[in-house]
């Protein structure tokens, strides 16, 4: 889009004083050309200080000596890689946990708003779901351990005693400070951010390709398999990227729900298992002095590489498949 | 409230640097602080005037401090309240945690410090350099009593009677349900539920964890066989970040034991430890009993007033279970005004009416000190001179 174009229709509307308005058109223009360089060039500059500031303070513990790190009494991993590994591990889990519970329920209730609820209780529903996007997490935190740990414990009882034998469900142990349930309370922060960008996509399903469906014959579940899902798929996973960026960096509600611990361990309901890095950050932080804030920095680091691989594969999904889609 | 009494001690200071004589202050000033709930701390605190009357000439400046993060919220209340009576003086206290504390302080950065452990002997060296050749003080005026709390609702009598060796097998995982007969035997005629027991720990570096784990070591005859440390030595456990989520988990879930600063425990049940042949619950006194019981730590002197706290004592009713957190500050400072602040603040800390206000729940719930150990600090306090 060229600079000029949008002020347009204004300076059709006022014949009088052009030379002044083009005047003030060519100047309008260069302001703003400068304000979006100066936004796109700021980004990039907050970003690299952002790397450059952890790269810098984790290099202290990136080169210590492991005898060194040792001296840190919640430091108990053989080298720096071994301590960020499960907590990169415990990171992941929950966030891939989250996501899969939230990605099925996010396109149903996107679904549900585009093409299956009346117009009218769709735009309260999609009023609703922003509504979600708006609590703080510490808030979300709040009311997964003062109220959702006590309504999944029977839950998770019945989950272990019958599904035990699997070994994912074997061992739980009141209360229910598992990584199961820090995955449900992230679950339910994700899912409006997923479900927002999913039905704006599912709203852009051409017209035409939904109404050649249907009249060949298509049911409206058919028309959505054939003509909206293909459609917003890239859109979709864009939107499930979004929502696992958030989940990873999720430090509030996690810290508040999970009992921790460092182990590369499957048992979603066993207490003391897994950690994330952004909240393992907040527990330790306070009483951190020299090194061992270096060490959460370095996992910060983690965190950051982490994000940016996410990012980076969300993209290259979304273009690969941009000839199919119109929604990016 | 805390407005209310902080005018009316207002007042008797005022009356206080008016009147010639201080039984007339304290007499004028009772009418006054009748209507108040905090009348009794009004008129002690009146009575106290005499350490600091000197110091109703205004001081001003900064006062900064830094160091254990235990002493928190006790220093809120301390700081609300010296602010009372030297209004000019702006005190701040960054938890930035022990060794940082004293690291600051060494260094020169802060005039005071708080620390969870004392000064090691090379810190000591340092400190006197720092304090311009005047030893450093060590003050332990922050006392806090840890709770063993659990979570059995049904449970009939009013404390659970354990001792410390039964209790590092339970946090070691080796008993674990509530009707064993360990438990039993210590608890005759109480009848136990079958319940699993859940231990619980801080997840975050803690001064209440280390604290718990040298009494766990040192009173429980080798059954617990970690090193004491900050961190909890066992993993794969139920745990909960900061006194808080301590607290939660422990409320979540029935058969739950754990640990955490007694002015927190609330409804939950608290253990009475085995101390020689008898129990002792957690009391105020009881945990200025322990510390008045122990004896002074090596390199100890009239200004450094360190304790080599006896956690395995025997002594009939004293708590052995506590947290202490020292005030670090110098002898000798090299101007008079900021000896006179740091010796009108700590005065004020180890004062009835400073330790009064840190005992307050809803401040610290601390253990205030007792009058033995308030009459060597003070002594230790009027040591400081300028150099």
């Amino acid at each position: 889009m060229t600079v000029g174009t949008p002020p347009a229709p204004v300076a059709a509307a006022g014949p009088r004083a052009a030379d002044r308005r083009t005047g003030s058109r060519v100047w309008g223009g260069r302001v703003f050309a400068g304000l979006s360089y100066g936004s796109g060039v700021l980004i990039l500059l907050v970003l690299a200080a952002v790397a450059v500031f952890l790269v810098v303070q984790a290099l202290p513990a990136l080169t210590a000596d492991p005898t060194e790190l040792e001296q840190i009494s919640w430091f108990r991993a053989e080298s720096l890689l071994g301590y960020v590994g499960p907590l990169v591990f415990g990171t992941v889990l929950a966030a891939l946990l989250a996501l899969a519970m939230a990605v099925p329920v996010s396109i149903g209730i996107a679904l549900f708003i585009s093409h299956y609820a009346p117009r009218r209780l769709a735009q309260g529903l999609g009023y609703l779901v922003d509504l979600l996007a708006a609590i703080p997490s510490v808030v979300y935190g709040l009311w997964g351990a003062l109220w959702l740990i006590g309504v999944l414990d029977p839950v998770m009882t019945w989950l272990s005693s019958t599904l035990g034998f699997i070994p994912i469900f074997a061992g739980y142990q009141a209360p229910a400070k598992n990584v199961l349930t820090a995955a449900v309370v992230l679950a339910v922060m994700i899912l409006p951010i997923i479900t927002a960008v999913a039905r704006e996509v599912f709203l852009q399903t051409p017209r035409l390709h939904e109404e050649a469906a249907l009249a060949l014959g298509a049911t409206r579940w058919e028309m959505i398999r054939t003509a909206v899902l293909p459609f917003g798929r890239s859109g979709v996973i864009s939107a499930a990227m979004l929502g696992l960026g958030r989940a990873l960096g999720e430090t509030m509600a996690v810290l508040m729900v999970l009992s921790p611990g460092l182990l590369f361990s499957f048992f979603l309901l066993k207490p003391g298992q897994h950690q994330t890095i952004a909240a393992n950050i907040a527990a330790q932080f306070p009483e951190a002095a020299g090194l061992s804030v270096s060490v959460l920095i370095a996992t910060g680091l983690a965190l950051f590489v982490i994000t940016f691989v996410v990012n980076f594969v969300a993209r290259a999904i979304v273009a690969r498949r941009k000839d199919f889609s119109g929604a990016n | 409230m805390k407005l209310n009494r902080t005018k009316s001690f207002g007042t008797a200071l005022l009356a206080g640097a008016m009147a010639i004589t201080l039984a007339a202050c304290a007499s004028n000033d009772a009418p006054a602080a009748t209507p108040d709930t905090g009348s009794t701390s009004d008129s002690t605190s009146a009575t106290q005037e005499p350490t600091s009357e000197e110091t109703t000439v205004t001081l001003s400046g900064t006062l900064t401090g830094a160091g254990a993060s235990s002493q928190e919220k006790a220093m809120g209340g301390w700081i609300a309240g010296f602010g009372d009576l030297h209004p000019d003086v702006l005190l701040s206290y960054d938890p930035i945690g022990s060794g940082g504390g004293r690291e600051q302080f060494i260094a020169g950065a802060t005039l005071f410090a708080g620390s969870d452990a004392a000064l090691k002997p090379e810190e000591v060296e340092a400190a006197t350099q720092r304090c311009f050749g005047g030893e450093p003080l060590q003050l332990p005026l922050y006392i806090s009593p840890i709770a063993v709390i659990y979570n059995l609702p049904d449970l009939e009598v009013e404390h659970l009677q354990l001792t410390a060796e039964t209790l590092a097998k339970i946090f070691n995982r080796e008993i674990t349900s509530w009707d064993d007969p360990a438990i039993a035997a210590e608890n005759p005629g109480v009848e136990l539920p079958a319940t699993g027991i859940i231990p619980v720990n801080r997840s975050d570096e803690s001064g209440t964890t280390e604290n718990f784990t040298e009494w766990l070591a040192a009173a429980s005859n080798g059954a617990w066989p970690h090193e004491p440390s900050g961190d909890w030595p066992l993993s794969g456990g139920q745990s909960g970040a900061q006194t808080q989520g301590m607290i939660d988990t422990v409320s979540g879930a029935v058969g739950a034991i754990g640990y955490a600063d007694a002015s927190r425990a609330g409804d939950l049940g608290t253990v009475a430890v085995g101390v020689g042949d008898e129990f002792v619950p957690y009391s105020a006194e009881a945990a200025a009993a322990v510390v008045d019981a122990s004896p002074a730590a090596e390199g100890a002197s009239d200004k450094q007033l360190t304790i080599e706290l006896d956690r395995a004592t025997t002594a009939s009713g004293a708590y052995p279970v506590v947290l202490i957190s020292y005030s670090i500050a110098c002898s000798v400072y090299d101007n008079a005004e900021d000896a006179e602040k740091v010796k009108a603040f700590l005065s004020y800390v180890a004062s009835e009416e400073g330790q009064q206000r840190a005992a307050d729940p809803s401040v610290a719930g601390s253990a205030p000190i007792s009058g033995e150990l308030r009459a060597a600090v003070e002594a230790a306090i009027d040591s400081i001179s300028v150099g």
